[in-house]
């Protein structure tokens, strides 16, 4: 079958969802595939999560919206309450087990537990634990190559915060080894 | 000299005033009386003298004078029911090098179009507005306006307006004037000679300051309408100098190139 | 259509809202003057035409209500501008006056809406509830507006271009008619330039002042006797001739039982509901109007003259059904999935109906 990979990527507002789902998209369209990115909107916005749907495929793509994803990044505990039980059977999660109690993983699912604040707060910034998840996710999913995911960071990472840019490589490639 | 070609002059004639050329040779559909006439060729002797007929874009309104565009001989457009200065703002954005204006009575103005007037103005749109008030409905036979004066009748207020009713006649040059982006504001009236004449000075300045680039221009003609005043064309002119131009006071109410605020 | 490429010699893609593709497609395609008041979900629009259409040379006015956006579109177009208004469903509402006095003037402009859900206030996520409103006319009189229904963010970027050859080509209003999804979502666009516009558009009826020439009049009273009825006439006539522009995506209807009609997000979300139907082994296809007037009604009947069977899925109450059953009565009728304004479609929320479409064989 054709690559196709849909993920929903979920946490409180704050927690850079919306930043890391602009970056694996803008890495699938660097790749050459087909992506869309689309925010929450509408009613689910009362949630309690910020959350963002990513699709990327190397044929046009359907639906950019998502009911049953075949796969989450869960950055906090309601993320998972909420998204879990729209996880396709056998897809694949990654959870952030700082913050996630990682013992609530079904096991219809696959689950790739990384303690994405406590790998950030090591390598210097509570802040880069949205790049370490998302590291592990592209271990754990192989939808994109990370070195474009890392020449991506560009693209989300204004010119003004550019230098960065190198640390926020290092938390991908953190989470991505931890995934390993 | 078109003029010429209408009228054989007698040797001891001589000529005193010329019909603009931008005025259309033909008779109105205004009833007798009406000053519509009067403000058409105030208009048509200021874009004549200004040397600008060939770069005007009129914008007519809804009301009696919606036919304004078969007595001036310029580009036309017409516009809904008080939207006028929001369809001259777009001309004139689409188009700054052209003369633009509109061309529109109290009840077009001031009631249905009172938004699209405040914000035009207060743009500063390089905009000239020819407000024609003559206290009435005209077109549709005659209806309270927002400026029918407290006790006149009129078919939808047939006791004659009441303040507690119908709340008091709206004074627009004045409410123009306080608007920040408007270069001249100014009140005057058809109703004598004398009137006409500081009109038509008045009718030059608002085009003036929109050709000097200065900002929104205004210009409000105190005007009779007797078919639906109930009354003949004298009386008609003898009730707006004893009637409407002790609520509607003449003057200019904002003149960037006096100075603010002369009344 | 001539690309902006790479060092690589790909054309170059930039990844952006649908909403921001509008902004873009509108200056590429020459767009001078905007005007429009705040309303949610379509606000990127004005705020990058704030910005982006005076360093192009163009205009930008936020209008005290969208009752005067679209009389300073009229206004524009009387000039022979090309200008762009946009807003959403409460606003277009506020719009329709103009609108008709665009149409019966025969003055060519380009509107957006970004449908939310109504009816009145309603909210702020997508719904197709608009379809009347703008297929029908949408103000008083008897008129049509030319409606171009995106469902991928190139697609806004093509139409807007597209928008404005046709307003100008019919001397007509066009809308294009998208929804929050659309207008909300990001996706990859190639960027391209068409050619310029020549500065002889419209030369022949715009206002300018009339130097050497009659005065021109651009109007829509017509009071003398037979007048309207012949205006009414040249008008019918030129949308009979617009048939020609209709336009759909046609996705594996060759050998499909059940044809499903939707269109914009709607028919892009279907389209996601008949790939996992068809791994099923169901034979089932997708038409997406990409043209909602003109309608592509012929292309409809020419299925329905093979025997194909109809479903049509929109996100309101049943509007764009009634074409569809316009287009093939006499043959066939058409089922009908109406997911509501209110709630978010997904392509699992058409599964059922589609394959309760096929059962009824």
């Amino acid at each position: 079958m054709a690559l196709y990979q849909d993920v929903i990527m979920a946490g409180f507002g704050g927690q850079g969802v919306m930043l890391i789902g602009n970056l694996l998209a803008y890495a699938g369209m660097n790749a050459g595939l087909n992506v869309t990115y689309i925010p929450v909107y509408g009613p689910e916005m009362r949630g309690g999560t910020a959350n963002c749907t990513v699709v990327v495929s190397d044929e046009d793509i359907g639906s950019p919206i998502i009911q049953r994803p075949k796969s989450l990044i869960v950055m906090n505990q309601p993320s998972l309450d909420k998204f879990q039980p729209r996880l396709e059977d056998g897809g694949v999660q990654v959870l952030n087990s700082s913050l996630v109690d990682a013992s609530q993983a079904e096991a219809r699912v696959r689950t790739v537990a990384v303690p994405a604040n406590d790998i950030a707060d090591k390598l210097g910034n509570t802040k880069m634990a949205n790049m370490v998840a998302l590291g592990a996710y592209v271990r754990a999913t192989g939808v994109v190559d990370l070195e474009v995911v890392k020449k991506s960071l560009t693209s989300v990472i204004s010119a003004h915060y550019s230098h960065l840019i190198p640390k926020n490589a290092e938390a991908l490639q953190a989470g991505f080894d931890h995934a390993g | 000299m078109q003029a010429d070609e209408r009228l054989a002059l007698a040797d001891d004639e001589q000529m005193a005033f010329e019909v603009p050329d931008v005025l259309v040779d033909r008779a109105t559909h205004y009833c007798p009386g009406c000053h519509h006439g009067i403000a058409h060729r105030l208009v048509a002797e200021v874009l004549e003298e200004m040397g600008v007929v060939d770069d005007t874009i009129c914008v007519a309104s809804i009301g009696c004078s919606v036919f304004i565009y078969n007595y001036l001989a310029v580009d036309s457009v017409e516009a809904p029911h008080g939207r006028a200065p929001a369809v001259a703002t777009g001309v004139k954005r689409g188009r700054t090098d052209k003369i633009v204006f509109t061309y529109q009575g109290d009840g077009d103005l001031a009631s249905i179009g009172l938004a699209e007037v405040m914000h035009a103005a207060n743009r500063g749109e390089r905009i000239t507005i020819v407000f024609v008030n003559n206290t009435v409905y005209g077109m549709t036979g005659g209806q309270m306006a927002p400026t029918t004066l407290i006790g006149q009748k009129t078919t939808t207020c047939p006791g004659g307006r009441c303040r507690d009713r119908e709340g008091m006649p709206i004074r627009m040059a004045e409410i123009i004037a306080g608007l920040g982006g408007v270069a001249y504001s100014a009140r005057a009236s058809l109703d004598s000679v004398k009137n006409i004449r500081a009109a038509k000075k008045a009718v030059r300045k608002a085009f003036d300051v929109q050709q000097q680039g200065l900002g929104f221009g205004f210009v409000e003609l105190l005007s009779g309408c007797p078919t639906n005043w109930r009354m003949d064309a004298v009386k008609a002119n003898t009730r707006i100098r004893e009637e409407m131009i002790p609520y509607f006071p003449l003057g200019v109410y904002k003149d960037v190139t006096e100075g603010e605020g002369v009344c | 259509m001539p690309h902006n490429t790479t060092d690589t010699g790909t054309p170059e893609r930039i990844f952006i809202k649908g909403n921001e593709a509008i902004a873009h497609g509108a200056l590429a395609a020459g767009c001078r003057c905007y005007f429009g008041y705040p309303i949610t979900p379509q606000n990127d629009i004005p705020e990058m035409m704030s910005y982006a259409l005076p360093d192009a040379g163009g205009e930008f006015v936020q209008a005290e209500s969208e009752v005067a956006s679209a009389n300073m579109l009229l206004g524009a177009a009387a000039a022979g501008i090309r200008a762009l208004t946009s807003s959403s469903s409460p606003g277009i509402s506020l719009m329709q006056e103009a609108i008709s006095y665009m149409a019966g003037s025969e003055l060519p402009g380009v509107i957006v809406n970004m449908n939310r859900g109504g009816p009145g206030l309603g909210d702020i996520g997508p719904s197709q509830g608009d379809y009347f409103q703008s297929v029908k006319g949408g103000g008083h009189g008897d008129y049509k507006l030319l409606v171009l229904a995106p469902a991928t963010c190139q697609e806004c970027y093509d139409m807007m271009v597209q928008a404005f050859d046709l307003a100008f080509k019919y001397r007509n209003p066009v809308m294009v008619l998208g929804d929050a999804i659309v207008g909300q979502m990001k996706e990859p666009v190639t960027p391209w330039k068409p050619a310029a516009v020549p500065a002889t558009e419209a030369a022949d009826w715009r206002l300018e002042g009339a130097k050497g020439r009659k005065p021109r009049l651009l109007k829509s009273l017509f009071l003398e006797d037979g007048a309207l009825a012949g205006q009414n006439r040249h008008l019918q006539a030129k949308y009979a001739a617009m048939q020609a522009e209709a336009k759909a995506e046609s996705f594996l209807t060759e050998d499909a039982e059940l044809i499903v009609v939707a269109y914009g997000s709607i028919g892009r979300i279907a389209k996601s509901a008949i790939r996992k139907l068809r791994a099923q082994g169901h034979k089932v296809g997708l038409v997406r109007p990409q043209t909602l007037f003109p309608f592509p009604g012929p292309l409809l009947r020419g299925l329905a003259e093979q025997g194909k069977r109809f479903l049509t899925i929109e996100h309101n109450c049943g509007q764009m059904v009634e074409d569809v059953r316009l287009s093939i009565r006499g043959i066939v009728d058409s089922a009908f999935y109406g997911h509501m304004p209110g709630e978010m479609p997904g392509s699992d929320d058409f599964l059922a109906p589609i394959l309760d479409a096929m059962g009824g064989k």
